[in-house]
């Protein structure tokens, strides 16, 4: 329901109204969707448009200034005189950026973590043994806050770092801030890559009708399909570890990660179906993650743009960070040319993780997830001259068999990483990845409590048959578009296709009254 | 090449939607065993519209009455537009829908409605408006009747309701995808089965016993419409031991059909006149009729509205005794075999099917 019920209509009037309005729809329609959404919550939406476009303004005009005046001077100037004007510019500027990021950074840790940070606080109030409590706030989320704080964030500073000249209308940045497909569980486009093609005038173009369309409906189809269907399951595992232990704990890991991707990548499908529709490119978030083969990998294939923005926007600066810098020497002489030049790399790449644990989700779990992987990063980064040794030593390595064993092994480990956001509570994920190992029950998967998950035989014949589809397209994908390739093919396979997908939809998907509470799991981030 | 692309185009889309007809139909209950009651609404539209009077109400009208009864004792046509847990909007929708086809000289509404003052549960709802015909009174009738979990768009197009069935179809499902096999006799409800009456207990003391604004604003458009059309609205309150009906109410309806200048009949005063023995003539413990007491309901209900409303006995009437004499040959017919059916099997195997699993 939450975005796809009156993007209709609006791709009825986006064709209609005269092109040079289009954009001014898009806008109306994204505030409007806000505030049915959330009105209550528009004031923070409306707080990080205002201050980071009035910075952003800031910043050009400074920019501006600056090169004006080394233009000017460029004669009279003593190189010293430049250089010392430069620092004094970046001073100013660094100061605006500075008070952007704290402002909506500040605006997010609030709303977001204020709870979380309390929580924290009266645990070591308690563990020290005082009786004083800090009360929670009443507090709640504002929708998409994560994502569009980060669209922001990223295009101010590159505004700062003169990649592109501030947007001069307000309302234009407005609209790439709240533009509605992406609102909700992104992607988090950048202002660059989106500005062209938002702000731009379509045409109607039957191509992207029909692309967009079978985009939205690929989207459905894995999400109400696939996802919800798998939900119910995962659901049943994690509400009641006592009974599902062992090899339901295996089980619930590989359906949670099944189910995540299914509902995670068919929202981001739908949010890049209905712009394309609308002729706006939306950045790709996605490129068959499961097929990766080792889990650096993995990172660079799932959720794309987070991973680079935390790239651009956190390993990059925080590599180069002076107090950095001065830790990278200090580690070089202390620890040797090899451990020492690693030691700073490590500590980075374990900082950005953190912040990644953190920005999914206030809770420890959050944390320990996105740890998680940052360590095993780093224990396949020390590991790599062993592989490096096994592969000279027995030449697997473009085997298929091997490339397949790399594939399952990424996949099992992501999937293990992932049952801390499955039980959300960190002993208990780690006691529960126990039981797979000291209670493993196989039996129980011959003895029908596979019926007791809440799925019916013929559920599994679905999601076993949604799991194959999957994996043919994807193996499709791998030469090129699919849908490209379906316009290519004889017409008859094509209709046939897109009909199957309709009828798919409608009547195997899992929808309706029992199944509308669920929403993409990602629009809580 | 543009235009046969379209041409195809066009097909296509007229396939999807033929295909999806037909999903749907396949996909909705069938309501031909156990549930028949999610039957009745649309039976109307097979009949003749040429009753003189109309019963519109929940399970207290299409159980109790027999209109073939009514037809064979006085010669007045009826059809009752009743359904399982029929809410007053739902009613007064199913009226106005059916002023559209015929103009009765009378209605009679089962006032137990006016209970409700809320929507109440979505399978009752999908009993009484899955079977209208769509229409802007089946709009305004969903409108006024879903509860909070059920949308419109699940109403218009049945099939995103019922999708899920397709892992549980039943050959019935496909024998009956476009035409029902004959259940009813003019929304008559029929059971010959036998479940005397225990103790019904009293109703409990109720916080609030008037009746809600709701219900009496579809009450006073009922009075209004039928007004506006001619038609002489009876209020009655049929003989069913439960849901219990207080006193409170049934004074209410009093002063409201003594306001009103409306006949209202409180049928729960006339048990011993009417004749009806709680221990043979009820099929559930006294909750509904069987066909025993539903024809002698009936037979004291024709006497009354030819006693107090200028009706014809219209038994001469060839046409007419042609239609309902295939009718009255029907309803023995399907009395005689649940007759059969009880005593063989000991339940109604006709409505339950193989295994009794009611």
């Amino acid at each position: 329901m939450l975005f796809t019920s009156y993007s209709f209509i609006i791709f009825i009037l986006y064709y209609t109204i005269p092109k040079g309005l289009q954009w001014v729809l898009l806008l109306a329609a994204s505030y409007l969707f806000y505030s049915l959404m959330s009105i209550k919550f528009l004031f923070y939406i409306l707080f990080t448009t205002i201050t980071t476009y009035f910075i952003g303004i800031k910043i050009g005009e400074l920019h501006n200034i600056h090169s004006n005046y080394l233009a000017d001077h460029k004669a009279s100037l003593s190189r010293e005189e430049k250089k010392s004007y430069r620092a004094f510019m970046k001073s100013r500027l660094w100061k605006w950026l500075l008070v952007c990021l704290l402002l909506n950074f500040g605006l997010l840790v609030i709303a977001k973590y204020t709870n979380f940070t309390i929580e924290n606080i009266n645990g070591i109030l308690e563990l020290i043994g005082s009786s004083k409590r800090l009360t929670f706030w009443n507090i709640a989320l504002p929708m998409g806050i994560s994502f569009y704080t980060f669209k922001t964030m990223s295009y101010i500073i590159d505004v700062y770092r003169g990649k592109y000249p501030p947007e001069k209308n307000i309302f234009k940045f407005a609209l790439f801030v709240s533009y509605f497909p992406q609102l909700i569980q992104g992607p988090i486009s950048r202002f660059d890559d989106l500005s062209e093609t938002l702000f731009t005038e379509h045409s109607f173009d039957r191509k992207n009708l029909n692309f967009g369309l079978q985009r939205i409906m690929w989207g459905f189809f894995k999400k109400l399909v696939i996802a919800d269907r798998m939900l119910v399951a995962v659901n049943t595992i994690i509400r009641d570890p006592e009974a599902y232990q062992g090899i339901f704990v295996f089980l619930g890991m590989l359906f949670y990660t099944y189910q995540l991707y299914a509902d995670f990548t068919g929202g981001i499908d739908i949010t890049i179906g209905i712009s394309e529709v609308l002729g706006i490119k939306v950045r790709e978030n996605f490129e068959r993650p499961y097929f990766s083969k080792s889990i650096t990998e993995f990172w660079r294939r799932w959720h794309i743009t987070m991973g680079t923005w935390f790239k651009d926007y956190l390993f990059y600066p925080l590599s180069v960070w002076k107090p950095m810098l001065n830790f990278a020497k200090f580690s070089r002489n202390k620890f040797g040319n090899n451990f020492g030049k690693k030691l700073p790399v490590y500590l980075t790449t374990l900082i950005v993780w953190f912040t990644t644990g953190l920005w999914h989700g206030a809770n420890w779990n959050f944390i320990a997830w996105g740890l998680t992987n940052g360590i095993v990063i780093i224990i396949s980064l020390e590991c790599k001259p062993f592989y490096n040794w096994f592969h000279n030593k027995f030449k697997v390595g473009g085997t298929f068999g091997f490339r397949l064993f790399q594939i399952i092994r990424t996949t099992l480990l992501m999937s293990a990483i992932r049952l801390f956001d499955l039980y959300r509570d960190v002993p208990m994920t780690l006691r529960m990845f126990g039981t797979i190992f000291t209670k493993p029950n196989i039996h129980m998967l011959f003895n029908g409590s596979l019926a007791n998950l809440g799925l019916s035989l013929s559920d599994y014949f679905i999601l076993l048959l949604g799991f194959v589809v999957l994996l043919i397209v994807s193996l499709v994908q791998r030469t090129g578009s699919v849908r490209g390739k379906i316009a290519e093919s004889n017409m008859v396979v094509g209709y046939a296709l897109n009909y199957a997908l309709i009828i798919a939809i409608l009547i195997f998907g899992a929808y309706g009254i029992g199944y509308d509470a669920n929403q993409f799991i990602y629009n809580q981030f | 090449m543009k235009k046969k692309r379209l041409a195809i185009s066009l097909l296509v889309g007229c396939l999807l939607l033929a295909n999806l007809f037909f999903l749907q139909k396949l996909l909705m209950p069938k309501h031909v065993f156990g549930t028949l009651e999610g039957s009745l609404v649309e039976d109307y539209y097979k009949v003749e519209k040429n009753n003189d009077v109309i019963f519109i109400g929940d399970c207290e009208v299409y159980e109790n009455f027999s209109p073939i009864t009514l037809w064979e004792e006085y010669g007045i046509t009826s059809y009752i537009r009743g359904s399982a847990q029929q809410l007053i909007w739902q009613s007064y929708y199913l009226l106005e829908e059916t002023l559209k086809y015929e103009k009765p000289e009378i209605v009679v509404f089962n006032v137990l409605a006016m209970m409700y003052n809320e929507p109440q549960k979505e399978a009752y709802n999908r009993m009484s408006l899955d079977g209208m015909k769509f229409s802007l009174t089946k709009i305004k009738s969903i409108m006024a009747s879903m509860t909070e979990e059920e949308n419109l768009i699940e109403y218009i197009f049945p099939l995103l309701r019922y999708h899920s069935r397709w892992n549980e179809l039943k050959s019935e499902d496909f024998k009956y995808i476009f035409k029902k096999k004959d259940m009813f006799h003019n929304g008559y409800y029929m059971r010959a089965d036998i479940k005397p009456a225990g103790n019904i207990p009293k109703g409990k003391k109720l916080p609030n016993y008037e009746f809600g604004e709701r219900a009496y604003y579809y009450l006073d458009k009922m009075v209004e419409l039928t007004k506006k059309n001619d038609i002489d609205l009876v209020l009655v309150k049929a003989p069913s031991l439960y849901p219990y009906w207080y006193d409170e109410w049934d004074e209410q309806i009093r002063e409201y059909a003594k306001a009103k200048d409306l006949k209202y009949i409180n049928y729960l005063e006339l048990i011993d006149e009417v004749g009806i023995d709680f221990n043979e003539d009820t099929y559930d413990g006294g909750l509904h009729l069987n066909v025993y007491g539903a024809e002698k309901l009936a037979r004291h209900f024709g006497g009354y509205l030819k006693e107090h409303f200028n009706l014809k006995d219209r038994r001469q009437d060839k046409e007419l005794k042609k239609q309902w004499g295939k009718k009255v040959d029907f309803y023995y017919s399907m009395k005689e075999e649940q007759v059969k059916e009880l005593e063989e099997f000991g339940y109604l195997k006709s409505i339950f099917g193989d295994k009794q699993n009611n």
